[in-house]
């Protein structure tokens, strides 16, 4: 009969107490795992999430944080635009050669509670997440002529039952104020991806532009949306169309849509079609006297709508990829002119979350950390004080075993022993139930964070911290295997059990 | 067999004092000798026992057995000669509770040098009449039956000495007889040396060889 079987037979005979204890024990190691895993989560959330194929977001002056929450997460409140023609910089001017991608985003508008973003198709042409392309779980992108096209999400999709082909209209703001604009065709909807893009709705940039109140006004014609001739004409034209109605109009439109809190999603199949009847009668008249004078060329069998002026233009953010052998050289030097300029500032998102990181989250965590590293000690003391207290009505038993011929060291390790089964049950079944309970509130943790996690999600520390909780729980064991070593054999057998 | 020459023993009393316990000049068992030892309580009968079993060291004096010194040994070295070469039944039968009878039997193997054989074992219990009680736990034996079961693991090991203390004492008459005889019967047969401890007389009469520690604190041991 090996010790270990003796071991266990004793714990079996203490059964309630053994399996209290071994609770005890469990529920210490399941909180330090949920409280790894959390800290994991959190980590591959923000910082592995701040680098999406890009290394520099530019942004108007301000806080630098801020301005990575929205533009790399979409979380806090929007901050300033810079102009239209400063981006330019990045694709076609001065910054041109230090630059290898620069996608533009603009801000400001939500979707339930979802924040649209206005984007061209390269955010998902040219950048990667991870080293890997994004892929579509239905439909595709939306093409740069396709105005009112966009890309949900997975989390969007799924939360807010949108497929290819849906129409959603973004609102600005939130409540009965919030302003209802034309509706946009969900074009493909992304598989997901474990990043807080999951959670984004992509429009083409140039619909955004179109939206009512997303034009810049101009200090000559502050209310007017185009600047030119053909662009006024156009304009009234355009007032015509149900996409575009006036904020009261807007107003009736939405009663026939669903809800009106923070956007609504077009559900009228007539309002649909009478849409793309106007946007081809439009159409044709428009391609017959219209002429652009900007880069933005159009094909008017998918849309029928004047680009916006690039003086009225402005965007939130560049997410810039620098260029060169060694990108992170480029981008300080890209960096040095961008904050010298009074327009816009540029910053590393990495540097900025571990800066946020380590002031903030890194401290909290620890305490986190460290509480449950405790209550992981107090199990292990309530160990202690199990076996302990159960030595002095085992001291006959472990006279009995002595007197079979066990040694000293025999008696203490079987005690050992005792202690090591009940941290390493207990241990062990706190780390399942742990990984269960991060397994089952999965989804609502890829819901609030865009991080995707299962059963199996492993933190490396793990690997050392929760053998080293059960091997510091198993020294405890020591004490009572020091009494069970120093049991006075001859006394313990001459009382009484 | 077993030889102890100029054994003594003294207990601490809490004001200091010396209460000596034993005073043995000398004392023998023969191999496969079956003896009693009878004395009052508190003579030192158990005490005797310890010493023999190497549980407790004599103050002085020399205890032999199969031609070994045991007080010559460590501690270790008495708990592994204690488990290889002598068996002990014990008055309040001390099986452990959590152990099966099979387990309990095989127990007393675990700490002798050699893999515990559970086929011993049950061929033990199977001569104690414990066949159909194998994997019956204390609380669900008789206590006849758990003496019989302390026998086997006396017996498990092979042992050259067997150490009974007032193996009759907890047991009802109607069982005393058959607990002597399974004791007495197997020692024969397993070809041990018997020393058994008791202050029942009507046990003691059925012995060849009666021993007496008299005189309270003094032994004079009548070979």
């Amino acid at each position: 009969m090996s010790l270990w079987r003796i071991a266990w037979r004793s714990i079996q005979q203490r059964a309630l107490a053994s399996s209290l204890t071994g609770v005890s024990m469990a529920l210490g190691v399941m909180l330090v795992v949920a409280v790894l895993v959390a800290h994991g989560v959190i980590n591959q959330s923000f910082l592995n999430n701040s680098g999406l194929g890009y290394n520099i977001v530019v942004g108007a002056k301000g806080g630098r944080l801020d301005l990575v929450l929205n533009s790399v997460y979409y979380l806090s409140r929007p901050v300033e635009n810079i102009p239209y023609a400063y981006y330019q910089q990045f694709t076609e001017g001065k910054f041109k050669p230090y630059v290898d991608k620069a996608i533009p985003l603009c801000l400001g508008d939500m979707y339930r509670d979802f924040r649209v973003i206005g984007t061209t198709p390269a955010m998902f042409n040219d950048l990667d997440y991870g080293g890997k392309k994004y892929e579509f779980a239905d439909g595709r992108n939306f093409e740069p002529d396709e105005y009112y096209g966009a890309v949900v999400g997975s989390i969007v999709a799924r939360d807010a039952g949108l497929k290819v082909g849906d129409k959603f209209q973004p609102s600005h703001g939130a409540g009965p104020e919030a302003h209802v604009h034309d509706p946009f065709t969900v074009r493909g909807v992304l598989k997901p991806t474990g990043t807080p893009n999951d959670r984004g709705l992509f429009i083409n940039m140039e619909g955004f532009y179109l939206i009512p109140e997303h034009a810049k006004p101009l200090d000559d014609a502050p209310a007017a949306r185009p600047h030119d001739d053909h662009a006024e004409e156009h304009a009234e034209k355009h007032h015509d169309h149900d996409h575009h109605e006036e904020p009261a109009a807007d107003a009736k439109h939405a009663d026939d849509h669903e809800g009106t809190d923070g956007g609504v999603r077009v559900s009228e199949p007539k309002h649909a079609e009478e849409s793309a009847e106007h946007h081809d009668e439009h159409a044709d008249s428009h391609d017959k006297d219209h002429e652009h004078d900007d880069a933005h060329q159009h094909d008017h069998d998918h849309h029928a709508h004047t680009p916006l002026p690039l003086a009225q233009r402005e965007v939130t953010a560049i997410l810039v990829l620098s260029a060169g052998t060694f990108p992170e050289l480029t981008a300080l030097e890209l960096m040095k002119p961008i904050n010298k300029d009074s327009v816009a500032q540029a910053v590393l998102p990495i540097r900025e979350m571990s800066s946020l990181f380590s002031t903030f989250v890194d401290p909290l965590q620890l305490v986190l950390l460290s509480l449950t590293v405790m209550i992981v000690i107090v199990s292990g003391i309530g160990i202690l004080v199990s076996i302990y207290n159960s030595m002095s009505d085992r001291r006959h038993e472990i006279a009995v075993i002595r007197a079979l011929g066990a040694g000293r060291r025999t008696v203490m390790f079987i005690v050992l022993l005792e202690s090591i089964l009940l941290s390493l049950a207990g241990g062990l079944a706190g780390w399942i139930v742990g990984h269960g309970l991060i397994a089952a509130l999965s989804p609502w943790i890829a819901t609030q964070t865009g991080v995707s996690i299962g059963f199996w999600q492993f933190v490396s520390y793990e690997l050392v911290i929760i053998p080293g909780l059960i091997a510091l729980a198993s020294l405890v064991g020591y004490l009572p295997a020091v009494a069970a070593y120093r049991t006075d054999v001859a006394k313990a057998l001459t009382t009484t059990p | 067999m077993l030889l102890l020459q100029d054994v003594h023993k003294t207990f601490r009393e809490p004001d200091g004092s010396a209460l000596p316990i034993l005073s043995i000049k000398e004392f023998r068992v023969a191999a496969a000798e079956q003896a009693v030892l009878m004395g009052r309580s508190g003579s030192g009968k158990t005490t005797l026992l310890h010493i023999i079993a190497g549980i407790s060291r004599p103050d002085s004096g020399v205890v032999r057995i199969d031609g070994h010194d045991i007080t010559s040994l460590s501690e270790a070295g008495r708990d592994r000669f204690r488990a290889d070469k002598i068996g002990y039944v014990f008055q309040t039968f001390n099986l452990l509770p959590g152990f099966s009878a099979l387990e309990n039997v095989m127990l007393g193997m675990s700490f002798a040098g050699g893999r515990p054989d559970a086929a011993r074992a049950r061929r033990l219990l199977e001569r104690v009449q414990l066949k159909h009680r194998l994997t019956h736990r204390p609380a669900m034996l008789s206590v006849g039956e758990q003496q019989r079961v302390a026998v086997a693991r006396a017996l498990a090991n092979r042992p050259k000495l067997l150490l009974a203390d007032e193996p009759t004492a907890n047991v009802d008459s109607g069982h005393q007889q058959q607990i002597v005889d399974l004791i007495r019967q197997t020692c024969q047969e397993e070809n041990v040396a018997l020393l058994l401890v008791t202050h029942a007389s009507e046990v003691a009469e059925q012995f060849n060889r009666v021993d007496r520690l008299e005189d309270f604190n003094c032994v004079e041991a009548t070979v």
